[in-house]
């Protein structure tokens, strides 16, 4: 049904997503899919890499760990943004058209009072792309 | 500490860029949570203290006025007098320092590392430039300052062409003219553009080419190595924070009052605080926006669209007002600012000290304590380019543009004052009475269509206090996150509200200047912050350079 699962990662916050990998992970084997997994870096220093390129060398690391754990086919995608708090939808939605995504699994909190004034991430992406959506909430 | 698992520390440097080697984490300082459902992640202790310095600093200044406005009324024209000669040559210091960089070998590092591809093309990125660090004060200063130094304050002797009758003094007037523009130019072109320059530099070289957290106290790794990631570091950053949070509110304070003064002169629009008060309100209102469009889609548009506008702005008045007589001011300004730049820069044996004391020095502490700020947005935004191509930049095609602004503005006003004293308008407004927030308007009423260039003017004010006012949210946010640069919006959001709000309690509970005579005062410590920068320049381009080869 699937060709390929978009998986948006932070890297910095790997624990919040273990629902979320495990979904994509189970979606991939059912429906033969490749996974793209999918994040977002400025291009100044952060808590996971000094570089553009050493972010990239790590989530593509991440990608290949994925595969290997789960026995999917699995690759990576970095974005490197001006200004990621702001630009992370677009980019993502970006993304999709890129890898040609059919189908999007990301994890997302529980809707809030914040989400009137901030909408969520993955709530902001199904609204704007014809890609399949598969929110998945914290435990 | 992070769960190592994730990969979380900083790895081992790799490439030919010279990374710094530190067990320090991005972020490890910080502090994670929320407040009712808005996310937070701010370094700890240096948002809990600027927060709190900034809120005592502010009762301060509301319970005790008259102490708080007489202490820094005196601190400040203290520091300008007894430090003139400090202030001098550091700038003098500054300006030899990036010229010396420009033509030397260690102009071909690249800022990221030698494969690294500019973030911004040079429109977006000289746009941005002009809208953190000057555009506002080109607004205010471009017709006052040519004038009033042509007239009133006889920049190194040189005698005012006006008597005090009001009338022409004749054989005084081709000189006076040339040093207002020089002098004027001097305030303008090197010497600020290198302060902002050397911060935006090292910055931009610590943070992209070493690694480290973009944050002040990042550039003093070389200095104080790992004791920059506690109370040393935690001062610094403070104090930037402080210095940028109170320069933009009380900017944005007294650029309330400009803008108000300015309705009132065209549109009789009532000047009091309330008028004030939702001027403040909209700029930060619009301000907000911005900051939730981002860096990408706020500022760099906002910016872009202000440059466009403010061209355009100069093209007119430059052909309102005879493109041959400007012109001619701007190549006799130049002549005369390269012929006078040195002796405007020797603070020793000088008997004008009513422009070296009150302008100059004054100038330099006002920038000096603008460079945290307006120094880590252009570091930011400067990602791919060459050192060279950097200071060229940042340093020689500004500077040549302010030459040109206040050549064109400057000019006009000077020509309108010689050649009609008594019917005009800038006379009355800069030389027989002190009006500065009209002196701009005062000059465009004496040309056509007067009224709309007006308005012009007006939204171009308010749309430079946006940019500012969106860049500094974005910095003092950065540096209260510790360096990160992905932390939660409602971070900005609140530092964008926050600074509002103090420029109103300030503007209705008085205390602006008190204030503002603080922030300059800063520039006295920060001075020193930034000679210490200039080695921690050379000692990272040199293993730059060793790294490379």
């Amino acid at each position: 049904m699937f060709k390929r699962i978009m998986a948006p990662v932070d890297l910095a916050h790997l624990d919040k997503l273990e629902r979320a990998l495990d979904v994509t992970a189970e979606e991939a084997k059912l429906h033969g899919a490749a996974v793209t997994y999918v994040s977002v870096s400025a291009a100044a220093p952060s808590a996971l890499a000094h570089t553009p390129e050493e972010f990239k060398t790590r989530l593509g690391a991440f990608a290949d760990q994925q595969a290997k754990t789960h026995g999917i086919n699995a690759d990576a995608h970095a974005i490197i943004s001006h200004d990621p708090s702001i630009d992370i939808d677009d980019a993502l939605l970006k993304a999709i058209r890129d890898t040609g995504a059919d189908l999007v699994v990301m994890a997302s909190h529980t809707p809030g009072l914040a989400d009137y004034f901030w909408p969520s991430n993955g709530g902001n992406i199904a609204g704007h792309t014809s890609a399949s959506v598969f929110i998945v909430r914290d435990a | 500490m992070a769960d190592q698992t994730v990969n979380q520390g900083i790895p081992e440097p790799e490439g030919t860029s010279d990374l710094i080697t530190t067990n320090y984490e991005i972020g490890q300082d910080n502090v994670e949570g929320s407040v009712g459902p808005f996310g937070f992640d701010v370094h700890n202790p240096v948002f809990l203290i600027s927060g709190l310095t900034i809120v005592a600093f502010v009762f301060y200044a509301l319970a005790l006025p008259e102490q708080a406005s007489s202490f820094f009324g005196w601190l400040r024209p203290a520091l300008t007098s007894n430090f003139d000669w400090f202030f001098l040559w550091s700038a003098n210091i500054f300006v030899v320092f990036c010229l010396a960089l420009i033509v030397s070998p260690w102009g071909s590092v690249r800022i990221g590392g030698p494969d690294a591809q500019p973030d911004y093309g040079y429109v977006g990125w000289f746009a941005m430039l002009f809208a953190a660090g000057m555009g506002i004060g080109l607004m205010f200063f471009g017709v006052l300052e040519p004038v009033y130094h042509m007239a009133i304050s006889q920049p190194l002797g040189v005698p005012s062409p006006i008597a005090e009758d009001g009338t022409l003094i004749p054989e005084n007037v081709e000189a006076a003219k040339q040093m207002g523009l020089a002098a004027t130019i001097y305030h303008w072109g090197l010497h600020p553009w290198a302060i902002y320059a050397i911060v935006a530099l090292a910055l931009a070289l610590f943070t992209y080419n070493k690694g480290l957290p973009l944050t002040i106290r990042s550039a003093f790794y070389p200095l104080l190595g790992e004791r920059v990631w506690g109370w040393w570091g935690h001062i610094i950053d403070t104090l930037a924070v402080f210095a940028t949070l109170f320069g933009l509110a009380t900017s944005l304070g007294f650029g309330a009052q400009q803008a108000n003064a300015g309705l009132e002169h065209i549109y009789g629009i009532p000047n009091n605080v309330t008028v004030q008060v939702i001027l403040i309100t909209g700029i930060t209102g619009i301000a907000l926006f911005s900051v939730l469009r981002g860096l990408d889609g706020g500022v760099k548009v906002l910016s872009e669209i202000n440059m466009v506008v403010a061209a355009l702005l100069l093209v007119f008045v430059l052909f309102a007002a005879g493109p041959a007589n400007i012109l001619g001011d701007f190549v006799s300004g130049l002549g005369a600012y390269a012929a006078d730049i040195l002796p405007l820069s020797n603070p020793h044996g000088r008997e004008d000290t009513g422009y070296m004391q009150g302008w100059t020095a004054f100038y330099w502490a006002w920038w000096i304590s603008w460079s945290p700020f307006v120094g880590m947005f252009i570091a930011r935004v400067s990602r791919g380019r060459t050192v060279r191509e950097f200071l060229t930049c940042v340093l020689i095609i500004p500077s040549l543009v302010c030459v040109l602004w206040m050549a064109v503005f400057g000019g006009a006003a000077i020509d309108q004052v010689l050649s009609d004293p008594a019917g005009s308008a800038v006379k009355a407004q800069v030389i027989d009475s002190y009006n500065p927030p009209i002196s701009l308007f005062a000059m465009l009423e004496g040309l056509p269509l007067a009224s709309i260039t007006s308005t012009i003017g007006i939204i171009l004010v308010i749309v430079f206090f946006v940019t500012s006012s969106d860049s500094g949210s974005l910095v003092i946010d950065t540096i209260t996150a510790g360096g990160k640069i992905d932390a939660p919006v409602p971070q900005r959001v609140f530092w964008c509200t926050f600074e509002g709000a103090v420029a109103i309690v300030l503007l209705i509970g008085g205390g602006l200047p008190a204030l503002q005579a603080m922030v300059i005062s800063t520039g006295l410590p920060f001075t020193v912050v930034l000679l210490l920068m200039c080695w921690a320049i050379v000692k990272g381009l040199m293993a730059e350079k060793r790294a490379a080869s």
